[in-house]
């Protein structure tokens, strides 16, 4: 369906350059610019993270921002009550963080997997909000409301933002390799197969449980390891603040916007609305106006690229190649010619 | 020797007995057909022994080993493919990753490697081909005739080498021509070792295709036996004269 990443020669070429140019950004750029690439490149691991569950699987969370906090809390949790000083060995605990939301995860898609469609979106709210609920009321542990302030690292200035740039870049390469694997993987057409048609996919052999309880794990780690590395980035956590509502419709809208369930969707739809979000707070400020933005976008996208924005793209191309518009499937008939819609390979992003 | 047995199957969806009492066999090799009329508790039977809905009472039992209770997917993971009786395909994958779907016994390791891949794409490849639909190996499911979708159903079951395959209405809104493919598939399907047990409304296809044919009847079994002695059974003319 991607026509437009396939391109042999163009894919390693562009992905080399896109590395380069992301490897670079904090040579060239100035400490605002540095702490907008924090954002930018958290939402590119949190998107493609949530896409892994709900692109590929078509089971959407709305909870996922429980993950986010969690992963937080425990990063800080260990600093505080371990007294784990601050400087480069916090980061080195953000794989613990994700082994620990892994748990949760693994305990609540238990539960929640029991459920389908709407009744799942429902429940992964439910279970955002006792977590957030959670962490308001167990004062002694998480400071409750006051927040909990985390150790402030040494290095300051207009370095600060830089290692956390490239902590959450790490994570959102490592996201965006792990969604490739599965992408290219039984596993994964197995989770493309449950959001087609879930009963058809048990029919032939498919344990759906046991495959979407891992894609909803392998979601929620990642994105558990990225709200580590942001509680220590902003140093100081509030339940509202990490276990953010907010934060989990972003990563869904995003997916939505740049295309769910393909690979380089949930990247570009990161990039442009998180840099758009960030725009519109440093004109307008720290208001929510950015919400209207993101409702319009959102009504935008679902009346006129249903699809996303990237299978939107690969399909005017795979047109054009092809001479002729590949209008939408007729209504089936045994004599019709073989359809032309053609999409080679296998997996495509 | 048989190689499913059904045996005091019982099944009520709240005030209707769907099956009742039902008790039959499919011998090892055989092309069994399963008719009757409709509602008369077909597919009800096939979603019992494919563990798709609990059954009230009775036993499954497949190379001398119960199966009732088992979930569908363990249930195909030992050896009993099923279709559904409108054509059921995945609409958002291509032809080719339809057949790469089914998974039989696969530890984690082969879910994610790559490598076995190939050589099942290869299988795939050839087992399109033989149905005549490689042509369409690239293009997605949702974009199929519906008799293309019917034997790209065929042919994905197969894909994990099943030795049962319940077909529900395999000729169900078909051309003729296609039919004839359809019943030659199953044939050739069945020469090499693959059991079948087929519901089907088409007297011609189950006469033709049948060593074996068992009538069903308000969810009980009515006759069996060869399909010739079956028709001229006047139970199973009043069943279907509507009695
Ligand atoms: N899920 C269900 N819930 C309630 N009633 C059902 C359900 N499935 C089947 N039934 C009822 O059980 C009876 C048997 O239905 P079933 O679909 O097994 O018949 P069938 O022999 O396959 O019919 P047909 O030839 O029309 O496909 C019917 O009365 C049907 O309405
Ligand atoms: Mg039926």
């Amino acid at each position: 369906m991607n026509t437009v990443l396939r391109l042999p020669a163009l894919k390693p070429a562009g992905l080399g350059l896109a590395l380069a140019a992301a490897l670079a950004v904090p040579l060239i750029s100035d400490p605002g610019t540095a702490s907008m690439a924090v954002f930018i490149t958290m939402y590119v691991g949190l998107a493609t993270a949530w896409n892994i569950m709900g692109g590929y699987t078509g089971y959407i969370s709305l909870g996922h921002a429980a993950f986010f906090g969690f992963g937080a809390y425990t990063l800080g949790l260990f600093l505080v009550h371990l007294g784990i000083p601050a400087g480069y060995q916090p980061f080195l605990l953000v794989p613990v963080a994700g082994v620990l939301t892994a748990l949760l995860a693994a305990l609540i898609g238990w539960i929640a997997l029991r459920t389908r469609a709407a009744t799942f979106v429902i429940v992964t709210i439910a279970f955002m909000f006792m977590l957030q609920l959670l962490a308001e009321n167990l004062v002694n542990l998480t400071g409750g409301g006051a927040g909990l302030g985390l150790p402030v690292p040494s290095w300051g200035g207009d370095f600060f933002a830089i290692p956390f740039y490239y902590a959450m870049l790490a994570l959102a390469i490592l996201g965006v390799t792990v969604s490739w694997v599965i992408r290219r993987s039984k596993f994964g057409l197995g989770l493309l197969a449950i959001r087609d048609d879930e009963d058809k996919a048990l029919a032939v052999g498919v344990p759906t449980r046991a495959f979407k309880l891992a894609a909803f794990v392998i979601s929620a780690a990642l994105v558990g390891m990225i709200g580590g590395v942001y509680g220590y980035f902003i140093t100081y956590i509030y339940p509202q603040f990490v276990v953010d509502p907010l934060i989990g419709i972003s990563m869904v809208l995003m997916v939505f916007f740049g295309g769910l369930g393909t690979l380089s969707g949930p990247v570009l739809g990161a990039i442009v609305l998180e840099w758009s979000q960030l725009q519109f707070a440093y004109h307008f400020g720290a208001s929510r106006l950015y919400l209207i933005f993101y409702a319009a976008v959102f009504l935008l996208v679902i009346r006129f690229l249903p699809q996303g924005v990237v299978p939107s793209i690969a399909d005017l191309v795979a047109r054009r190649r092809h001479g002729r518009a590949a209008g939408p499937p007729g209504p089936a008939s045994d004599s019709a010619e073989p359809p032309t819609r053609i999409r080679p390979g296998l997996a495509s992003p | 020797m048989s190689l499913l047995e059904i045996a005091n199957l019982g099944k009520r969806f709240g005030g209707v007995v769907a099956v009742d009492n039902c008790s039959l066999s499919v011998a090892t090799g055989s092309i069994t057909g399963l008719i009757g009329p409709n509602g008369s508790g077909k597919t009800t039977v096939f979603n019992l022994v494919t563990g798709f809905i609990p059954r009230d009472r009775g036993d499954v039992v497949f190379k001398a080993q119960s199966i009732a209770g088992l979930p569908p997917d363990q249930i195909y993971g030992l050896g009993i493919g099923r279709t559904f009786q409108l054509a059921r395909i995945f609409p958002r994958l291509t032809t080719l990753e339809n057949m790469l779907v089914p998974v039989r016994r696969a530890g984690w390791r082969a879910l994610l490697s790559q490598r076995q891949w190939s050589h099942e794409q290869d299988r795939a490849m050839d087992m399109l081909e033989s149905m005549d639909i490689s042509q369409v190996a690239g293009t997605l499911g949702g974009a199929l005739s519906y008799g293309q979708r019917k034997l790209l159903e065929l042919a994905a079951v197969m894909m994990a080498r099943p030795e049962l395959v319940l077909l529900d209405e395999p000729a169900g809104g078909v051309n003729p021509v296609l039919l004839e493919r359809i019943a030659d598939h199953i044939r050739q399907l069945n020469a090499q070792g693959v059991t079948f047990l087929l519901v089907e409304h088409n007297m011609g296809f189950v006469m033709k295709l049948c060593d074996e044919v068992v009538v069903l009847h308000q969810g009980r079994v009515i006759a069996s036996g060869n399909p010739r002695d079956v028709r001229a059974n006047p139970a199973v003319l009043d069943a279907y004269l509507g009695a």
